[in-house]
């Protein structure tokens, strides 16, 4: 393995990082609090969207956020030749 | 059989088989006993990590907490699970990689000084002894709500426990018993709530009931009708809360780094085989916290709607049985200010204090001319007339739910199941941090892996006793110290890990001044509003209006600055510091 190549894995890692907790960062912080009064005003069922957002979307956010870089790690791994055996 | 009688059965049955499993995964070396050998698998560390996490306080009081703030609530479930993405992102597969006990070893190693290694075992014990206090409490009045033991007698009872398999089984034993206490805790927080759910809305899932029509024929929604009801007695919005968008902020932000910073949850992902275990291992452990915080805020709105539909306006005499069976136990009291026998439930304390039954010469339960509990406590001005423990929530769903007796016994057995688990994973990690952080790597390192072992024990054993004494004799300031825990956790640990892993050049002294600024500033501001000044603690005498429970976050800032500040005067890291930052960075 040359070096060129852990650093390649590292960059892109990093770049997953980034995109992961942005959207991170929105979901909660976002919807969930700074944008919660206006997304109050759209109602899905009975709930009002930012207050879902914050007991309830946010949690699913991120259960899914986990697997995606799960998902995204084990490829890369093997794409770098780094995954353990 | 009532409700007494299956409690003894089910918490019988279940201690039962939390000491047969330590019998079973008795510890052989020091790696078994810091973390499990490494042989457990994602699913199972998954499991054992959500028991370790969900306390006596999400499993008891969070639902509770949570009615009586409305949306506030989100703080704690978006900062008690938001925290495991950081976990996963940033912490736990380099922390695997890099493949030793405990986290203080961690900092040690990597900012190659026993300097360092110190102060993060004093971080990691202070945060757990707080943490831990809170527990044994928390058994203590499991067993004294529900089997009428004494309060210190119920603690004892848990410490034995707890004794048992952490002491003979350290991580191995505790990984074990704590997948039977997740899916015991599981069960009996998901039972009531599918009851409840289906009686109140016509449908048994709570996260979507949460979001239905009411099942009495109204076709309203029940958060719209909560909504009114609140509006109605003066009370905010139930879905709009009452404290300030930036405080909201920071306390959520203060929990989610906290979490991510707590010793004892991080050195679950120590226990698995690869780093690539690591990873999905996190995705497991937040699945199966996720389904207890997305029922949560739905038993929350559920109780809150029975108690308004059911108090509000009624006379006393009209109220079910289950009002009476709590007002003896102080949760619940009604003191009739305008003597009409008509109970008002309106904004504002009811009395002062908390509630402090009347009892003759006989102890006897003193009762007012509607039969009601008298309390000693001076009343207050304002309106209200109700007294309501957040705890009920949980504690009395299934009685005000009508449920059968046996579903009450398993809310008992939950939340042992819960408050015990999450002992055990603080214990570990005061003990290790002895043993392994104090005795083996500084005071006496020629030590065998057989008699650091002992110590090992040894060290549990102490933990276990002075934990119990605390839970015996709670220090008053408990509760308030037990949420600052996490901004202590937010503004030490959590920078000095991540700096450690992402930013090679970050040398010892960035790393202590950091840790060091960040820990007693938090500590300053929390003492300052909470111990020293309470009555200064509103929001016009707050920094930028962040309450002592967001402060973390603030505190974490700094670190973060102070580190790059003082790391820049100081020369870099040695060079193999800096291989072994790089070697973590790759699995392999």
């Amino acid at each position: 393995m040359s070096e060129r190549d852990l650093k390649g894995y590292w960059k892109k890692n990093l770049k997953y990082l980034g995109i992961l907790l942005s959207i991170w960062f929105i979901v909660s912080y976002g919807f969930g609090i700074l944008l919660a009064p206006t997304l109050n005003d759209i109602q899905i069922g009975g709930f009002k969207l930012g207050f879902w957002f914050a007991q309830q979307g946010s949690i699913y956010t991120f259960v899914i956020l986990i697997f995606v870089y799960v998902y995204l790690m084990n490829n890369l791994d093997k794409e770098f030749n780094v995954r353990e055996d | 059989m009532d409700v007494q009688l299956w409690t003894y059965i089910l918490v019988g049955l279940t201690f039962a088989i939390y000491i047969g499993i330590a019998i079973w995964a008795k510890a052989a070396s020091t790696s078994d006993f810091y973390i499990a050998g490494a042989h457990v698998s994602p699913l199972t560390n998954g499991m054992a990590t959500a028991a370790d996490w969900m306390s006596a306080a999400s499993f008891l009081s969070m639902a509770g907490l949570i009615s009586f703030m409305g949306y506030d609530g989100a703080v704690y479930l978006m900062g008690w699970t938001g925290g495991y993405v950081l976990l996963a992102l940033l912490l736990a597969p380099y922390l695997r990689k890099f493949g030793k006990f405990t986290i203080p070893d961690f900092i040690g190693d990597r900012y190659y000084s026993n300097f360092a290694r110190t102060i993060a075992v004093i971080c990691a014990v202070i945060v757990s002894f707080t943490y831990v206090a809170g527990q044994m409490r928390g058994v203590g009045l499991v067993f004294s709500k529900f089997l009428e033991v004494n309060i210190d007698i119920g603690v004892l009872i848990g410490m034995a426990i707890v004794f048992f398999y952490a002491v003979l089984g350290g991580m191995k034993g505790i990984t074990y018993t704590q997948v039977a206490q997740y899916c015991v805790l599981i069960f009996a927080f998901m039972v009531p709530a599918f009851f409840i759910s289906f009686q109140l809305t016509g449908n048994p899932i709570p996260q979507l009931g949460f979001g239905s029509t009411l099942a009495d024929g109204s076709g309203q929604y029940l958060l719209e009708k909560l909504d009114e009801l609140h509006t109605e007695l003066g009370f905010a919005a139930y879905t709009s809360g009452t404290k300030s968008m930036q405080d909201v902020f920071f306390i959520t932000a203060a929990l989610m780094i906290g979490t991510a910073g707590l010793p004892h949850v991080i050195v679950r992902f120590f226990t698995v085989p690869k780093v690539r275990d690591a990873r999905i291992s996190v995705g497991y452990a937040l699945i199966f916290i996720a389904i207890l915080y997305t029922t949560a805020p739905a038993i929350a709105a559920f109780a809150k709607y029975n108690l308004m539909e059911t108090v509000n306006e009624e006379s006393y005499t009209e109220m079910p049985e289950w009002f009476g069976t709590w007002e003896e136990t102080a949760l619940l009291t009604w003191v009739d200010k305008d003597d009409n026998g008509i109970i008002t439930y309106a904004p504002g304390a009811a009395i002062e204090g908390l509630p402090d039954i009347q009892r003759n010469e006989a102890g006897e339960i003193i009762r007012g001319v509607y039969g009601e509990v008298k309390v000693n406590n001076q009343v207050t001005s304002g309106a209200n007339e109700l007294y309501v423990d957040r705890d009920i929530m949980v504690l009395a769903n299934p009685e005000i739910a009508n449920l059968p007796a046996w579903v009450a016994g398993l809310v008992a057995a939950g939340g042992l199941a819960a408050a015990l688990s999450t002992a055990a994973g603080l214990l570990l990690v005061i003990s290790t941090a002895v043993s392994h952080d104090l005795i083996k790597k500084q005071i006496k390192t020629d030590i065998s892996d057989k008699s650091e072992l002992m110590w090992a024990r040894i060290s549990a054993a102490g933990a276990v006793l002075v934990a119990g004494y605390f839970g015996i004799n709670p220090p008053g300031f408990v509760a308030e110290v037990v949420a600052i825990a996490f901004g202590l956790a937010a503004a030490s640990f959590f920078p000095a890990i991540i700096l450690g892993i992402f930013y090679k050049k970050m040398n010892l002294q960035g790393a202590i001044a950091g840790m060091i600024a960040g820990l007693l500033f938090t500590l300053a501001y929390v003492v300052f509003f909470k111990i020293a000044f309470p009555e200064y603690n509103t929001p016009e005498y707050w920094w930028f209006g962040i309450s002592p429970e967001g402060i973390g976050t603030l505190g974490m800032l700094l670190n973060l600055t102070v580190s790059f500040a003082v790391g820049m005067i100081f020369p870099e890291p040695p060079e193999e510091v800096q291989n072994m930052v790089e070697e973590i960075r790759y699995p392999q």
